[in-house]
C-alpha cells in the first residue's frame, strides 16, 4: 500500500477500554464500506472487543472510556509509557462523559445507590488527559467512523485533517433541519461542535453536546436565548453537564 | 417583455408537463412553529398539489439548487506514479415554481459574482443554466424590507413570473424558454382588463411594505462608524454559527477540503459553503486568524453585504428577505444593526 508513491509509516494499532459503553469501539467495527480497506491500512495487535491476541508492542492506543478506578490508573500510566501515539476515542475519554455525572454526587451515596451492600472503590471521573497527556482526540458518542480514518491517514501518512470548530447549527441548516427551538426544545447546537453531520436535530432530538464546546462558543448567549425561550436553569444545567465537554459551565 | 393571462387550472397544467420530464422543486409546507405559523421549505414535489404558491416565505433560500452546500469539485484516482482527475458537472434540468422576487433577485447577484466576472463558476452555470425559474409576485412578508433595497419586483432573471389576478395569473414571459414552454397552453394576449388588474395588485403590494430601512449613502455611513460600539453591541451576542450565511440567498463564500479513500486508491476536492461568521474563516497558513473576535466578523459580513458587493457589483448583496433575521437565535438583525449604525451617525 503506497500513497502518491510514499510508504506508510508501519505503525501497529491497539484499541483499549476504560469505564463506558465500549460503544465507540464498536463502531472501529462499523462503516462496512470502508471497512476492509480501514483493516488493510492498520496493523491491529490488541483489541480485546474483536480479538483475544494480547500483544504489549504497539506504537498508537486508541482509548475509549473515562478512568474511575485507581486500577484504571496504573493501566492508563502503562499504555502511555508504551505508546508513541495516544489517541482519545469518544466523549467518555475526551471529557468523561455521562459517566462525569456521578462527581455532582456524593461519591459514596452514588456508590450505594448502584452497588448496594456491595460497594466498589471508585474516584471520581476523570478524562484521559486529566491522568495522562493526550496527543489526539476524537470526540463524539459514539466516535465517528470517519473521523478515526481521517486520524488513521494523518498517522500513517502525514494527511493533513482539520475537524470542523464551528457549531453544530451550521450542519442542520446544510440539511434543511427546522430549528429545535423554533419547536420549542432545548438545544445545544449553538454551542457544541459540528462535524457529526446534525443526525440528532433532524431526527427530532435537541443536541446534548456530545462532541463538546464548538470553537468561541459565546456560552453567555446561548444561555440568555434558553432563558428567553423559557427553559429552567436546572433543565439548562443538566443538560450542559451530561456529557462533561461544558463542566466548566454547567 | 412579453405579457400572458393563463387560467389557473392552466397553469397546473403547465407544472404538471414539467414533472412528467424534470425534477420540480416548489414551496411545500412542512411544519409548524411554536407560535402556530406555517414552516415552508423549497423542496423537490411529486405533483402539483404539494406545492404552496400562497407562502409568506421559506425559512431557507433555494441557494443550494445552484451552489450546493456540499458540493464535489472533482475526484481523483491514483494509478501506479499517476493520476487521473474527473470532474462532473450538474447539467440535468431542474425546474423551480414558486420563488419571490427577492429571491430571483439574489440570482442576478449571484449570476454577477459567478457567472460574469473574472472566474465563472461552471459549476454554478450549469446549474443556473438548466434551471427553469418561475416567480410569483406575494403580500409582503413579515420583516422583509425588499423594497427598501428595490427587490420586491422583478424583470428579468426569470423564465416565466406570475401575478395572482384571482382566477388566472398575469404571466410575465423572460425567455424564449418560458415562451415556448406555453406554447399548446390556452395563454391569452392580455387586455387592457389585465394591465388595469395587475397594476392594481402589484399597488396593493407596494401598499403593504411595513419593515423599512435607509440604505442610502450606507456603504459610506459603514466606513464613517468602523470602529462604532455598535459591532460590540451586536457582535457580543453572535453564536458564530454561521446560520446567516447558510439561508442567505446571496452568501457564496465557500471552504474547500480534500479527502483520500480509506484504500489511498482515490479522493475528491469538496466544496462546502461556509460563513464569515465562524471563528476560523479568516485562518490564514501559519495559523493566524484576521478575525478572531465575534464582533469583527459580524461587521465585515454586513460590509460584504453593503459595501464590498456594491463596489463590485454596483449594488448591495443583500436582497432584504429578512431570512438571517428570522434564523438568528440571537436576534440579530439587519433593520436593527443598521438602524443603530444610523442612529450613532447622528449623535
Amino acid at each position: 500500500m503506497k500513497y502518491l508513491g510514499i510508504e506508510p509509516k508501519r505503525l501497529r494499532f491497539a484499541v483499549f477500554e476504560f469505564t463506558g459503553c465500549e460503544g465507540c469501539e464498536l463502531q472501529l467495527a462499523n462503516k462496512e464500506e470502508t471497512l476492509l480497506a480501514f483493516l488493510g491500512a492498520v496493523d491491529v495487535v490488541e483489541f480485546r472487543e474483536v480479538s483475544s491476541a494480547r500483544n504489549g508492542a504497539y506504537d498508537v492506543a486508541l482509548v475509549d472510556g473515562a478512568i474511575s478506578r485507581t486500577d484504571e490508573v496504573e493501566r492508563l500510566r502503562e499504555i502511555r509509557a508504551r505508546a508513541k501515539v495516544l489517541v482519545a476515542l469518544g466523549s467518555c475519554a475526551c471529557f468523561g462523559g455521562v459517566n462525569r455525572m456521578k462527581n455532582a454526587c456524593d461519591l459514596d451515596q452514588a456508590n450505594r445507590e448502584v452497588y448496594g451492600d456491595h460497594p466498589k472503590e471508585t474516584l471520581p471521573t476523570r478524562a484521559i488527559h486529566e491522568v495522562v497527556p493526550v496527543d489526539l482526540k476524537i470526540p463524539g458518542c459514539p466516535v465517528s467512523k470517519a473521523e478515526v480514518e481521517r486520524i488513521v491517514q494523518h498517522l500513517l501518512f502525514e494527511v493533513p485533517y482539520q475537524f470542523p470548530v464551528y457549531p453544530v447549527c451550521l450542519e442542520c441548516k446544510q440539511h434543511f433541519t427546522v430549528c429545535l427551538f423554533d419547536k420549542g426544545q432545548l438545544c445545544l447546537g449553538p454551542i457544541t461542535r459540528g462535524g457529526c453531520d446534525a443526525p440528532c436535530p433532524a431526527g427530532g432530538l435537541g443536541c446534548w453536546g456530545c462532541r463538546g464546546k464548538a470553537a468561541d462558543a459565546n456560552i453567555d448567549e446561548f444561555r440568555s436565548i434558553a432563558r428567553e425561550r423559557a427553559h429552567g436553569e436546572r433543565e439548562i444545567a443538566e443538560r450542559l453537564g451530561f456529557f462533561g465537554g461544558f463542566e466548566e459551565h454547567s | 417583455m412579453l405579457f400572458r393571462t393563463l387560467a389557473k387550472p392552466d397553469f397546473k397544467a403547465l407544472v404538471e408537463r414539467i414533472l412528467a420530464s424534470t425534477e420540480v422543486i416548489g414551496p411545500k409546507r412542512v411544519g409548524t412553529d411554536r407560535h402556530g405559523r406555517p414552516i415552508h421549505h423549497y423542496l423537490p414535489v411529486e405533483s402539483f398539489d404539494e406545492i404552496d404558491l400562497d407562502y409568506e416565505t421559506t425559512e431557507f433560500s433555494a441557494k443550494t439548487y445552484f451552489l450546493p452546500y456540499k458540493e464535489n469539485l472533482c475526484s481523483y484516482r491514483f494509478q501506479d506514479d499517476d493520476w487521473r482527475q474527473e470532474i462532473r458537472y450538474r447539467i440535468q434540468p431542474r425546474a423551480i415554481i414558486g420563488l419571490h422576487a427577492c429571491d430571483i433577485h439574489a440570482l442576478i447577484k449571484l449570476d454577477k459574482a459567478l457567472a460574469r466576472d473574472f472566474f465563472p463558476s461552471p459549476y454554478y452555470i450549469s446549474r443556473r443554466k438548466n434551471t427553469f425559474v418561475v416567480g410569483i409576485d406575494h403580500d409582503p412578508c413579515e420583516g422583509g424590507f425588499c423594497r427598501s433595497l428595490g427587490t420586491d419586483t422583478a424583470t428579468h432573471g426569470f423564465d416565466l413570473f406570475l401575478t395572482d389576478l384571482g382566477e388566472r395569473y398575469f404571466v410575465a414571459i423572460g425567455s424564449d424558454r418560458g415562451f415556448r414552454a406555453l406554447s399548446g397552453l390556452p395563454a391569452a394576449e392580455i387586455t387592457e382588463q389585465d394591465t388595469e388588474d395587475y397594476l392594481r395588485v402589484r399597488k396593493r403590494i407596494a401598499a403593504g411594505f411595513k419593515t423599512e430601512i435607509n440604505v442610502q449613502n450606507l456603504p459610506n455611513l459603514l466606513d464613517i462608524e468602523f470602529e462604532s460600539p455598535v459591532w460590540e453591541k451586536w457582535g457580543g451576542k453572535c453564536l458564530s454559527c454561521g446560520s446567516c450565511a447558510m439561508v442567505c440567498p446571496t452568501c457564496y463564500c465557500y471552504g474547500v477540503s480534500e479527502r483520500v479513500s480509506m484504500d489511498f486508491a482515490s479522493g475528491a476536492k469538496t466544496k462546502q459553503l461556509y460563513s464569515c461568521n465562524l471563528i476560523d474563516f479568516a485562518v490564514v497558513a501559519g495559523g493566524h486568524n484576521f478575525r478572531p473576535n465575534r464582533q469583527t466578523r459580524l461587521k465585515y459580513r454586513y460590509y460584504h453585504q453593503h459595501r464590498g458587493f456594491m463596489e463590485a457589483y454596483d449594488e448591495p448583496k443583500c436582497v432584504g428577505c429578512n431570512r438571517c433575521g428570522r434564523t438568528c437565535l440571537a436576534g440579530i438583525n439587519p433593520v436593527e444593526v443598521i438602524r443603530d449604525l444610523q442612529a450613532e451617525d447622528e449623535t
